[in-house]
């Protein structure tokens, strides 16, 4: 095991008691459990509070546009398969602004890890309802509650087969730490939503409400066991189970594609004589 | 203008193979010592419409495509009722016996006489086409056998006999075209067209990853990294839309991969914002924009040069770029080559902006000399002081250096936020100002290495006709035309058209009488550029935006 104080102490610009500082000391618990050093490490992430995470980790980090992790983070996990890659960003910018790539990324299955802090609201940009926020749940931008019915990730990903979908919860550092150590460890692309209450502009879905919800899913749940899984994905409410919903063996992308284009690409060069033979196609 | 040329049109509707006859001609008249222009220009449809595909060919140097006709296939009766207008003195109409030529001279062709399914129309009409053009037969019949092998040995000897029956008919006809002057080149070309160089260009400078979402006229950029680049061992993935294809790149440029992003207008769009990233993230990316007229969906399949203004200011906030412009199939693969090592050397977003003429225009192309290309700048991977490393190290020539993630125990952060020299997030005002003062002074080093736009003709013309892109073609023939009718006249073609070097052209502008822009786009989109980059005024312009190429004649009529 890595020692934590390899991955960093900085300070952040988070809300005391925000849920990002539990969900920050798991994930260095699970990249030690994992034994991965930092400069092996790639965390991308998008914009929002949860997106600042990798800049407050000593890690590899592209930090890009606000619902763009996912892209970035597929294109250096195909770049250089030998990096461990996490995606790591806010319920607003991964569900919301980047929607359509998590759909992309549910079906294309590169392997990676997909951290989605949920905390059911816009924190950044103060207080608006985001995809997962409750329906009718009232914020100073929806004072006649959330209109839309929520986005139900989970759900989502077991419909799609992806090969790893968890739930956890940010009150639940070790369970999360080992939710995530798992997540990284399985082929394929991996989804850990992360409930985290939001201290300043959620007062509905509190420490207090999500303690008296959540409960871990225990040996009578077989993740492999699909229908299961998705009656799991479904439950939130008075009951919101925390653990691995669903485990696959779908094919990754990597196992996909010809295996000949999957190489460190930083290292590879042109075969010029190949390409002059190529153009000899074309006399 | 030069009339030892003769215009081919194969017009018809979309399915009917007019593509087919077009590119064995085309290709059987490069692999004979040919020169030829293809222009192509189809309706946005799988099916039905109206589509030509015109090969100029002369054994003479060539540059840019024309108008007339001197030869019409036509696969429909419309094709004749559309192109009358077109025909030549010497014209002449082939068609099908059934097909009404409309009084013009020409040939009926009994197609069902001649073939056993009507499968085989187009390549009796290519044997109709080589009787008339006196072209060696061994030329069409060698590119049957190699075109046909994978059907199998009865499916080539099918082909060929109806070639060849066609052939004889044709040679028992009373109507008669003057033959072609027989080539003189015996050096070998490549039958290749303005995307494909693009796509080799990339290539032979390292390109291994391609993320894209297709879109006309850019399709074929992608199309060729799949039939090739996948040899060369390319990574390509087509994403879910524009936005994820230039991102994705970027996750993969700065994990070391050379990315091109290959688009047209509309995707382009949506890129922007990753444009900018690309900028303040200082990741290498090269994006090739294949435009076509907009705005918005615009003309789908037609040329145009509308997209310059864009290109230059796509991304908010300031960061520098470099803007290729290649006229030619030779300067597409040249300067795509060397787009990716300026994208690399100056880690900044590059970019390559051709037109639906040019990418879907075959030439007789110059072999490539592979021996004799630069080397390609990349990233390191690994350093001395790994716990020291800063990816944003502030440096005189504002380049710091680039190492790729994993190689070694340095750590690579980067932000689209502002960043501090390490690349975390900060809002610290003072290494704001010192990161956009460091970005912007690699404009510096961009400006160093511009290449300049090229001049020929006469010294001191009386007529300089400017322009850049795919318009070099015809306004190189314009001038001919010009001194043809006795007056001095040369072209300025830029084929890079950002940064601009005012020293670089602005004495041949001083030095010319009339100073003529000639641009694709309603606006004068370069003009307007050089005016606001250096003060030089065009005084006259000629400009096409109805979605066709810009051709000599449609110059000469206007200046």
């Amino acid at each position: 095991m890595i020692p934590l104080e390899q991955y960093g102490e900085f300070e952040t610009a988070w809300c005391p008691g925000c849920g990002n500082h539990a969900i920050l000391k798991a994930v260095k618990k699970a990249l030690s459990t994992l034994d991965l050093p930092p400069h092996k490490v790639l965390f991308a992430s998008g914009i929002g509070q949860a997106a600042k995470a990798p800049h407050y980790l000593r890690c590899n980090a592209f930090n890009g546009l606000h619902g763009r992790s996912l892209p970035p983070a597929q294109g250096a996990a195909l770049a250089n398969t030998e990096l461990t890659v996490f995606a790591e960003s806010g319920d607003g910018c991964s569900y919301g602004e980047g929607g359509n790539h998590f759909l992309a990324a549910l079906r294309r299955n590169v392997t990676m890890t997909y951290l989605v802090h949920d905390n059911q609201i816009y924190g950044l940009t103060k207080g608006q309802a985001s995809p997962t926020t409750a329906q009718g749940q009232k914020t100073k931008f929806q004072p006649d509650g959330a209109p839309s019915m929520p986005f139900n990730p989970l759900a989502v990903a077991v419909s799609m087969n992806a090969p790893f979908v968890a739930r956890a919860f940010a009150g639940e550092i070790d369970h999360l730490a080992d939710i995530i150590a798992q997540a990284a460890r399985h082929p394929g692309f991996a989804l850990v939503d992360i409930l985290q209450p939001c201290v300043s502009f959620n007062k509905v879905n509190t420490y207090a409400w999500y303690r008296e919800r959540c409960y871990k899913l225990g040996a009578d749940h077989n993740p492999t066991d699909w229908e299961a899984a998705m009656r799991k994905a479904q439950e939130f409410g008075d009951r919101i189970p925390i653990g691995v919903i669903y485990k696959g063996d779908r094919a990754p992308f990597e196992t996909r594609i010809n295996p000949a284009v999957l190489r460190p690409l930083a290292t590879s060069r042109p075969d010029l004589a190949r390409l002059g033979g190529l153009l000899q196609g074309y006399a | 203008m030069s009339d030892t040329c003769v215009s081919i049109v194969i017009g018809g509707e979309a399915g009917q193979g007019l593509v087919t006859v077009g590119d064995f001609l085309a290709k059987a008249l490069v692999r004979a010592g040919y020169e030829i222009v293809v222009t192509q220009d189809y309706m946005s449809r799988i099916r039905g419409g109206h589509n030509t595909y015109a090969i100029r060919v002369s054994h003479e140097a060539i540059h840019g495509p024309r108008e007339s006709i001197d030869l019409l296939v036509a696969l429909n009766a419309e094709t004749v009722a559309l192109h009358r207008a077109q025909l030549t003195s010497r014209a002449l109409v082939l068609a099908d016996e059934a097909i009404d030529r409309l009084g013009h001279p020409g040939l009926s062709i009994p197609f069902k006489a001649l073939c056993p399914k009507p499968m085989f129309e187009n390549v009796a009409a290519l044997g109709v086409l080589t009787q008339l053009l006196c072209l060696e037969r061994s030329w069409l019949e060698a590119l049957i056998r190699d075109e046909f092998a994978k059907k199998g040995d009865e499916v080539v000897r099918q082909n060929l006999d109806v070639f060849s029956s066609a052939q004889d008919w044709a040679a028992g006809q009373k109507a008669v075209f003057s033959c072609m002057a027989p080539p003189v080149r015996t050096a070998k070309r490549l039958f290749m067209n303005g995307n494909e160089a693009i796509a080799f260009g990339a290539l032979a400078a390292g390109a291994n990853f391609c993320s894209y979402y297709p879109m006309t006229p850019a399709t074929s950029v992608a199309a060729t990294f799949v039939s090739q680049g996948t040899k060369m061992g390319m990574l390509i993935e087509q994403a879910e839309d524009e936005i994820a294809a230039i991102n994705m790149a970027l996750g993969a440029s700065y994990a070391g991969a050379r990315v091109v992003v290959p688009t047209s207008g509309g995707g382009f769009a949506l890129m922007v914002e990753g444009v900018s990233l690309a900028g303040m993230t200082e990741t290498p990316v090269v994006v090739v924009l294949a435009q076509r007229p907009g705005p918005a969906t615009g003309l789908p399949t037609r040329t145009e040069q509308g997209d310059l203004n864009m290109v230059l200011y796509a991304g908010h906030g300031d960061f520098p770029r470099a803007v290729f412009t290649p006229g030619t199939p030779e300067q597409c693969f040249e300067l795509t080559y060397r787009a990716m090592d300026q994208a690399e050397k100056w880690q900044s977003p590059v970019f390559v902006l051709t037109d639906q003429f040019l990418a879907d225009s075959y030439r007789a192309v110059v072999p490539f000399d592979l021996e004799a290309l630069p080397p390609v700048s990349g990233p390191g991977l690994t350093c001395e002081d790994p716990a020291g490393y800063k990816r944003y190290a502030l440096t005189p020539s504002g380049v710091s250096p680039r190492l790729v993630p994993g190689f070694g125990e340095h750590l690579v952060v980067v932000d689209s936020d502002e960043h501090t020299e390490d690349g975390h997030i900060t809002e610290d005002l003072t290494v704001r100002v010192q990161m956009v003062d460091k970005r912007m002074r690699k404009f510096d080093g961009l400006a160093a290495d511009v290449v300049p736009p090229t001049y020929s003709g006469d010294e001191a013309p009386s007529t300089l006709l400017v322009c850049w892109g795919s318009a070099m073609g015809a306004a190189l023939e314009a001038a001919q035309g010009l001194r043809a009718g006795g007056k001095s006249a040369a072209v300025l073609h830029f084929g890079q058209v950002y940064p601009l070097i005012p020293k670089q052209f602005l004495p041949i502008l001083e030095r010319a009488g009339r100073v003529v822009m000639v641009e694709g786009n309603q606006s004068c989109q370069l003009a307007r550029l050089i005016r606001q980059e250096c003060g030089y005024h065009f005084k006259e312009a000629v400009t096409r935006y109805d979605g066709l190429p810009i051709t000599a004649r449609y110059i000469l009529d206007r200046l």
